[in-house]
């Protein structure tokens, strides 16, 4: 199991924008682990805000690629309502759109 | 001399012999910034809120468009120049007017890459609809792209009242107040209140302006909210999604 600390890996701000970084931790970090089969936390602890984009760059790719695998795998840990909310909208999308292209 | 002081001549490189008695711009406005890379804007926004002097829900707000208007230029215009930025606050009226300029490749370049829009508010139209995005016509975006940007700042002036403005090309939409107190988000940004024109000087880039009132900024949570609920209302089918995990 590998715990990410995305405040850290921000830079320590409390509003996780960059998207450059958040490809960097999908890439380098999120995607060898499910790979291998291993859990990820992604613990967002300080963490007050987090643009569509951000979150979108960190699990958009996981999900195509194992889809509800991913969701068994990663736990997003500390989340306030705020990154809560925004983790929903984007797996809210994400889900919509992979299930009408299952259907197509 | 406003625009002097704004640092209009400073990013053309032109001297300006007039002499100028510079107001400080703390709490007041931020001048022209240029902003070429992500690690740029992120500087710029961590700059800017402070100079705001806005209350915490505000500045969360208005950090969160200039992330996303700045974001979209640095990846969709391929500009090298980048994107222009300045925001000033007006006190009789307790706003803060946020705009952005590029000189790239403008709107209908950018989404006709992957859809077809045969004029320039026609792209314009296609780019605040929710989903949409210039890098990839297959539902639910590319890895880095989801074409969320443009609809979720649409969303956010349309639950605050405020003016939203995106010109490119010849073409010009205007989001319009809503007075009444019944307030809908929609996909499709024609179904909101609106002006539009198509006969416009040409603009080689995009602009985006939006006016955000300090008076009726909504709960940074409550906006996501909203936003979350038209996604859903959008569904295609109802089946039921596997939730995340939250610890």
């Amino acid at each position: 199991m590998k715990e990410i600390n995305i405040y850290l890996r921000i830079g320590e701000k409390d509003f996780a924008e960059n998207k450059d970084i958040g490809k960097e931790i999908r890439t380098n970090e999120i995607m060898p682990e499910l790979g291998a089969g291993h859990e990820v936390v992604l613990n967002f602890d300080k963490i007050d805000r987090a643009s569509q984009s951000f979150i979108h760059s960190l699990i958009s790719d996981p999900l195509r690629k194992y889809g509800d695998r991913m969701l068994e795998l990663v736990t997003f840990k500390n989340c306030n309502d705020n990154v809560k909310e925004m983790i929903k909208i984007v797996l809210s999308y994400l889900q919509d759109a992979l299930e009408n292209k299952e259907g197509d | 001399m406003y625009l002097v002081r704004m640092g209009l001549l400073k990013i053309l490189n032109l001297q300006c012999d007039a002499t100028l008695h510079e107001h400080a711009a703390e709490g007041r406005f931020i001048p022209l910034k240029q902003v070429r890379t992500s690690a740029e804007l992120t500087e710029f926004i961590t700059e800017m809120i402070p100079l705001l002097h806005t209350e915490s829900e505000q500045a969360k707000t208005i950090g969160y468009i200039i992330n996303e208007l700045g974001g979209n230029v640095i990846e969709h215009a391929h500009e090298k120049n980048g994107a222009i930025l300045c925001a000033q606050f007006f006190k009789k009226s307790n706003t803060i007017r946020i705009g952005i300029a590029d000189t790239g490749c403008g709107i209908k370049k950018s989404i006709n890459q992957s859809h077809q829009a045969e004029t320039d508010l026609a792209a314009i139209r296609l780019s605040l609809w929710p989903g949409v995005t210039g890098t990839t016509n297959k539902p639910g975006g590319t890895a880095q792209n989801a074409g969320a940007g443009l609809f979720f700042i649409k969303s956010i002036a349309t639950l605050n009242k405020d003016f939203f403005v995106v010109y490119s090309g010849n073409g010009l939409y205007k989001l319009l107040t809503n007075k009444s107190g019944n307030i809908k988000l929609n996909a499709d940004p024609f179904v909101d209140r609106h002006s539009k024109s198509e006969a416009l000087p040409y603009w080689k880039g995009t602009l985006v302006g939006i006016d955000i009132s300090l008076n009726q900024t909504q709960e940074y949570r409550a906006l996501l909210k909203a936003i979350r609920d038209i996604y859903f209302s959008l569904r295609k089918t109802k089946t039921y999604h596997k939730r995340p995990r939250f610890a």
